[in-house]
């Protein structure tokens, strides 16, 4: 007996597992250098807890869509790896004294609430991560800043981000290459470029978005940044916080971004836009996280106003 | 020689070498040959031989029903078996012609048709037409569409392009390719005769750039010809789609509700244009085409010329035989080609190739939920939101599927290869077209 199926019949090599797998991979250099960077400022003890950190959240994510799949009887989607990078990107949004049973919390969160409740892979409307850390921001406010251990002298304990909120001046390449304090995977820009580059290389993402991001971000920060037209200024903003790593990991998240190419554009307008108003305007330092999910919010409008004209069709919808 | 192409396609594995470099043979059919009356698009043909009748090689069999319809010709002379319907390669039974042959080859009387020497300038264009259409031959590249249809646009003044379409984006397929390294001369000469018949365009031989060899002699030999140029394409699926070919030639666009003479352009592919020597220089019928049999599951791939009408099941023997282990076969490209279920069904003049594969690569894939990556919108040669088109497939949601323009689907596969989901989008979007140009008919 032959199999007989409708056409096409080959496939290209990229599966959603392996897509997964190298999102991991990328973000396998910020999550070291977190580990490194946290042991360096605090000592060994603190590298040991953002390893922890990070697996403890991967860990109650596989198991908690594990145990959902369970209970609702559906097969099983573990194995396409998913929850670990929904786990390492919340782990690498996690100042590294956070609390072991928040951890554990927030990824509950991440993986039932935002993902698995609306039907999974591929399903949801806002990054799981993300979701989960503004729930842990909400709920735990002062864990969630808390980027020093108690017993560290108080003048050092700001973020490059926060210090030039409040006007005080901070070193470009220190914020390049991330030996300051800030979550565990958002410090250093330099090992989530590594990353980019790699997700870049293997076409896992779409440079549209975060260029088109940090680009209009750029722009509103000269604009209306509060210091005038100040490079160095803007580039500090660009390696400050949670940028770099949202724009590359968390904007290009597939599900919870435009699928139409013009849409692309507009949804890291409105990212650049909202980050750089957070930011200027707001009362925290950090703007990232909820331009992005409010940004996800916005996805399915973008989509319907940017359906693209078709093939030999372009000149016709317009008559 | 700047290279010409479309945005989006891919680059599935193409697996030509297994068969580019071995010269077709001819086979000798052996025992009933099959001749289903519909092998093109358009009203089946009508039987025109009784059972018991004895047939010779070219004689006609069957004849058109239509304006859009193509005769049908005996490949081989012998005696008409039966007149009932047949399974073909698409799973369907169609009525068929049963010869069972002689392995005389008898052929009809063709002496003094060169139409172009017997003919003056006045008669000439309707002689072609006549010969093209008389000889039954439709589009080679798997369409099947009368050709004779085809080259009666209604402004002959307007065509300004006659495309050969020799772009053979098909993986494996190497029919058109061994058509251009045998027969370069008469491919070219074929393609001037079918310029007579549009006094203001230009002959362009369009091919991929994975054959070097083929466009630089064609080049050579299309010096003598002031209305013909060879024109080199980006190598990339689906370059060989008729609209994107007029694209990536022309310039122009066109949509589904338009025909390539819309744009000024008539398409033909390197079979049907050789085909159309043949027919007006030596009056011959179409009876035979190359056929590419490939694939990791066949012992000696090869390109064969077959008599139409000739069962699959030979093919794999004159190719040393399978492996025991095929788990699929296909009639035509692994891309848009027919899966069989049964290998004994008929080449037809649409076959272009039998491919057989160890491995399928379709049972295998394990389908996740769409990640709504894009990647389907990035490859989607006619610019479709194809994720989006599925969903409209599987909620059955016709307006939505019409918003997003999937009338214009091609059905060439693309989103389907690329998605890494292994969704079944091609299929989905397929069976709503479908369902919707059903609903259009009932009104």
């Amino acid at each position: 007996m032959y199999y007989v199926s409708s056409s096409p019949h080959v496939k290209a090599k990229l599966t959603t597992n392996r897509i997964m797998i190298d999102v991991v991979i990328a973000m396998i250099p910020a999550a070291l250098f977190g580990i490194i960077n946290s042991g360096m400022l605090f000592g060994g003890f603190y590298a040991f807890r953002a390893f922890i950190l990070i697996a403890v959240a991967i860990g109650s994510c596989v198991l908690s869509e594990y145990i959902y799949n369970k209970i609702i009887k559906r097969e099983q989607t573990i194995g396409d790896m998913s929850a670990v990078v929904t786990g390492m990107i919340l782990a690498l949004n996690l100042p590294v004294t956070f609390p072991i049973w928040m951890t554990i919390l927030g990824s509950v969160f991440a993986i039932i609430v935002v993902k698995q409740l609306f039907g999974g892979l591929g399903q949801n409307f806002m990054n799981p991560a993300l979701g989960a850390r503004c729930f842990l921001v909400l709920s735990f406010a002062k864990q969630m800043t808390a980027f020093f251990p108690v017993n560290v002298d108080a003048v050092s304990s700001a973020t490059p981000l926060t210090m030039l909120k409040n006007g005080a001046d901070t070193d470009l390449l220190t914020m390049f290459i991330g030996n300051h304090a800030g979550t565990i995977g958002e410090t250093s820009v330099i090992a989530l470029l590594i990353g980019a580059l790699y997700l870049t290389v293997r076409n896992i993402i779409d440079l549209r978005i975060p260029l088109t991001y940090i680009g209009v971000f750029a722009v509103c920060i000269l604009l209306f940044g509060g210091q005038g037209f100040d490079s160095v200024y803007m580039l500090k903003h660009i390696c400050g916080g949670g940028l770099i790593f949202g724009a590359f990991y968390m904007a290009t998240d597939y599900s919870t971004s435009p699928i139409t190419t013009k849409g692309k554009y507009l949804y890291g307008i409105c990212l650049g836009v909202l980050t750089a108003l957070f930011r200027t305007f707001g009362n925290t330092a950090e703007g990232v996280s909820f331009a992005i999910i409010f940004c996800n919010l916005l996805v399915p409008l973008i989509e319907n106003i940017t359906i693209p004209k078709a093939f030999g069709l372009e000149k016709e919808k317009e008559a | 020689m700047s290279v010409l192409t479309f945005k989006g396609g891919v680059h599935p594995y193409d697996g030509k070498d297994l068969t580019k470099d071995v010269p077709t043979r001819r086979i000798n059919p052996k025992g009933e040959l099959v001749f289903p009356m519909s092998q093109h698009i358009g009203a089946p043909a009508t039987p025109m031989v009784k059972i018991g009748d004895r047939v010779l090689k070219g004689q006609k069999i069957g004849e058109a029903s239509g304006f859009v319809s193509a005769n049908i010709h005996s490949s081989v002379s012998g005696t008409v078996k039966k007149i009932e319907p047949r399974l073909v390669t698409n799973g369907t039974k169609v009525m068929s012609i049963v010869i069972e042959n002689d392995e005389l080859y008898e052929e009809i009387d063709t002496n003094s048709k060169n139409i172009l020497e017997n003919c003056d300038k006045k008669t000439l264009k309707d002689a072609i037409k006549e010969a093209v259409k008389e000889a039954g031959i439709v589009g080679l590249g798997g369409a099947c569409f009368p050709t004779h249809v085809k080259l009666a646009p209604k402004d002959e003044s307007a065509i300004d392009y006659v495309i050969v379409n020799a772009a053979e984006c098909e993986p494996y397929i190497t029919a058109d390719y061994r058509r251009m390294t045998e027969n370069p001369k008469e491919l070219l000469e074929g393609l001037s005769i079918v310029l007579h018949l549009f006094d203001n365009a230009k002959g362009v031989v369009a091919i991929e750039d994975n054959k070097p060899d083929v466009i630089e002699n064609l080049t050579k030999l299309a010096e003598k010809y002031e209305r013909i140029e060879v024109k080199a394409l980006k190598t990339k699926y689906p370059q060989g789609s008729e609209r994107h070919i007029i694209y990536a030639v022309t310039g122009r666009k066109i949509n589904s509700k338009k025909l390539p003479a819309d744009a000024g352009c008539i398409v033909d592919n390197v079979d049907t244009i050789y085909s159309i020597y043949r027919a007006v220089k030596e009056g011959k019928p179409l009876t035979e085409r190359i056929v590419t049999v490939s694939g990791d599951g066949i012992h000696n791939p090869c390109n064969l010329v077959v008599p139409f009408g000739t069962s699959h099941t030979q093919l794999i023997e004159e190719a040393g035989g399978m492996d025991e282990n095929v788990e699929k076969i296909i009639s035509g490209g692994p891309m848009m080609g027919q899966a069989l279920f049964d290998t004994d069904v008929p080449v037809i003049k649409g076959s272009s190739s039998l491919l057989l594969f160890k491995h399928d690569e379709v049972k295998a894939a394990k389908m996740t939920n769409c990640l709504n990556c894009g990647k389907c919108v990035n490859v989607c040669p006619e610019g479709l939101v194809c994720a989006k088109l599925a969903q409209a497939a599987a909620l059955g949601d016709k307006e939505m599927f019409i918003k997003y323009n999937g009338m214009e689907c091609i059905e060439c596969g693309t989103c389907n290869y690329i998605c890494p989901a292994r969704r079944n989008i091609t299929q989905s979007v397929r069976t709503m077209k479908r369902a919707i140009i059903a609903d259009r008919k009932k009104g």
